[in-house]
């Protein structure tokens, strides 16, 4: 009997202890799926942040280094430029990645550091219980915005992809979502770009995930996914958001047929 | 030469391949050093930084992939390096960590003090750990503990600092570098990817609380062993003495020529100087106490090692002491004035702690 359905060889035989219903066990799976097919567990060296995914490297079976809240770009600068030719992805929560640790992601990626970070956006802070994030829609109801998040008090949230892509040094910035098969095939290929580009040394990738997160919602899974689809996205629009290598490969092409 | 540049000179014989860190005064010419001395060997790494906070997270990524691996900065800059601190002393991963002191609390001045040794001594982070405190006195000392520093954090796999002030810096002395010693160490903690073989995890997260105990203890064990081996001091002038000063670093230089004042004068003082401010040397001086009785305390703080002082000698010995605060730098002659109207000869320590 052929298989056609088994558990990624980069995923350690473990259950995850996320809720039910959260987009982090999805796109835990989806890179593992990325990490087997690029054939680089061997050189692959991940850096899990603070937040709910602080014990990813129970499920990764490849290396990892915990970084502090919201260190991990620096941690994973730190190792891309002592190994170059490994693989290193920075794992990062909206909280992690947008609020404390904005500094360092902003400036590996204005560094066009070569690596990959892996931004989940579900506009709480899922490990702390709810809180408002940088992330939070207005409006939005959080242990810490209980009558809804409001601009003149707490900002507005930060479209991170966007405010990325106008950094000359990233090359790669997609934002995906993981609510459907589809939109988790179309996440899986970004991811797969994020990390082929890596490979191939062309700088800085982000991929941002919009992913549920139904216990801090306060819906169910079912509720959490449609709520992405009618409300978050319209905050956070779907798309690629920049993708140098193809515009420099697609300029190359037109240059070579008028030369 | 100068004393940031030797740090930084003394640092890549030693093997350091990764610098990261952000400018603040008085250090400035580390890393200014470091960008251009880490281009001309095979596989530097030299990093401005976007803070301090950056810094110290690149330097625990870079010490996990294996290069020797240091910062630098300044007061404020080092209160801000704490959280990294914590972290690879957490991990256990070796780094070397300078800081020139300046004048502080707060954003303070830039000049040379001495207030940062609880923070340096006392593990300065959060959590049970212990950094290895280095406190040099001379130039040739900058040179010789920078290399001293990247054996000791191979060889205990934890962070070591080198806690010196804007004074030794910026001083001019020669220098001789001593050949480095091999690196020895174990790589089997290093993050290079797990090949074909089992993947690591690099963590301080342990949450389990029997667990996270007996991490702690783990710790402390390797703390306990570090005590026991690498506690050093020096003794000057000590064996005709009657007084014994105490203090580290650009004060201990201030005591030597204090009390050469005061040896002219008629007075018999002799210095104590801990080198390594942790492991702090109380064995080693409460040894003392037991052929004298009057030790004086001098720092450029308001007063932070005499507490290590009080602890190994109270009940055995009358400690005084003098301190000036502020990146205030008295001269040997004030301390020696200072120290003859607080010692006499029938009475001892007159103001004592
Ligand atoms: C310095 C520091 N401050 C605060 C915390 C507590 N903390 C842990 S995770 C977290 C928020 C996580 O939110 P996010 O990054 O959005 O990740 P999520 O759990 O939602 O995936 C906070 C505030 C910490 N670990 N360290
Ligand atoms: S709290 Fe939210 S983010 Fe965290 S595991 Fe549960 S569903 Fe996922
Ligand atoms: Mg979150």
């Amino acid at each position: 009997m052929k298989k056609v359905f088994g558990r990624p060889k980069s995923m350690k035989n473990t259950i995850f202890h996320y809720c039910a219903g959260c987009g982090h066990s999805i796109a835990h799976r989806l890179i593992a799926e990325v990490i087997d097919e690029l054939d680089i567990r061997g050189i692959t060296i991940g850096v899990p942040p603070a937040g709910c995914a602080v014990l990813a490297y129970n499920y990764f079976d490849v290396d990892m280094i915990e970084a502090q809240h919201g260190r991990g770009p620096a941690m994973a600068t730190g190792i891309k430029r002592v190994l170059p030719d490994r693989v290193v992805f920075s794992y990062q929560g909206d909280g992690d990645l947008a609020a404390i640790g904005i500094a360092e992601s902003f400036h590996a990626a204005n560094r066009g550091e070569n690596i990959t970070v892996i931004f989940i956006n579900n506009a709480v802070y899922g490990m702390t219980g709810g809180q408002m994030a940088p992330t939070s829609l207005l409006n939005q109801k959080t242990t810490t915005s209980p009558t809804g998040r409001k601009s003149l008090l707490d900002g507005h949230p930060i479209r991170i992809s966007e405010v990325f892509t106008l950094l000359p040094g990233t090359a790669y910035i997609e934002r995906c979502m993981v609510n459907s098969p589809a939109s988790i095939l179309k996440t899986k290929k970004s991811i797969r770009k994020a990390f082929q580009y890596q490979i191939e040394g062309k700088g800085f990738s982000l991929v941002e995930i919009l992913s549920p997160c139904p216990t801090n919602w306060k819906m169910t899974p079912v509720e959490s996914c449609r709520w992405i689809d009618e409300v978050m996205i319209k905050e956070f629009p779907l798309g690629v958001m920049k993708d140098l290598p193809a515009m420099e490969e697609k300029e190359e092409k037109k240059g070579g047929k008028t030369s | 030469m100068q004393g940031n540049k030797i740090i930084g000179e003394a640092a890549v014989l030693a093997g350091c391949r990764f610098y990261a860190g952000y400018p603040i005064t008085p250090q400035n010419e580390i890393p200014e050093y470091m960008s251009e001395r880490l281009r001309t060997v095979e596989g530097g790494v030299f990093i401005q930084s976007e803070s301090e906070i950056a810094a110290i997270h690149m330097v625990a990524g870079a010490s996990a992939a294996g290069a020797r691996s240091m910062t630098s900065s300044s007061s404020p800059g080092i209160s801000l390096k704490q959280e990294g601190i914590s972290s690879l002393a957490a991990c256990q991963l070796p780094a070397v960590i300078v800081n020139m002191m300046r004048g502080g609390p707060g954003l303070g001045n830039i000049s040379p003090a001495q207030g940062d040794y609880f923070q340096a001594t006392r593990g300065g982070g959060h959590g049970d750990y212990r950094t290895i405190v280095l406190g040099p006195a001379t130039a040739q000392e900058l040179a010789d503990f920078t290399m001293d520093a990247f054996d000791l954090a191979d060889q205990y796999r934890t962070p070591v600092m080198i806690l010196a002030d804007g004074m030794m810096g910026q001083m001019m002395e020669p220098v001789i570098f001593k050949e480095p010693k091999p690196r020895v160490y174990s790589d089997s903690y290093m993050m290079r990817g797990a090949g074909k073989g089992k993947s690591k995890i690099i963590r301080g997260l342990i949450l389990d609380p029997l667990d996270m105990e007996e991490h702690n203890w783990t710790l402390e064990r390797k703390y306990r062993v570090i005590a026991k081996k690498e506690t050093r001091h020096e003794l000057y002038r000590t064996e005709d003495a009657e007084l014994i000063l105490v203090a580290y670093g650009t004060a201990a230089r201030i005591a030597k020529g204090a009390i050469k004042r005061l040896r002219e004068a008629g007075l018999k003082a002799g210095l104590f100087r801990p080198i390594t401010l942790w492991p702090f040397p109380e064995n080693e001086l409460r040894d003392l106490a037991k052929v004298f009785e009057n030790f004086l305390v001098f720092e450029m703080s308001t007063g932070q090692m005499l507490e290590d002082v009080r602890l190994a000698l109270q009940g055995y010995a009358r400690i005084g002491f003098h301190g000036r605060p502020g990146g205030v730098v008295p001269t040997p002659v004030e301390l020696a004035n200072v120290v003859m109207r607080q010692y006499d000869r029938k009475q001892g320590i007159i103001e004592h702690y």
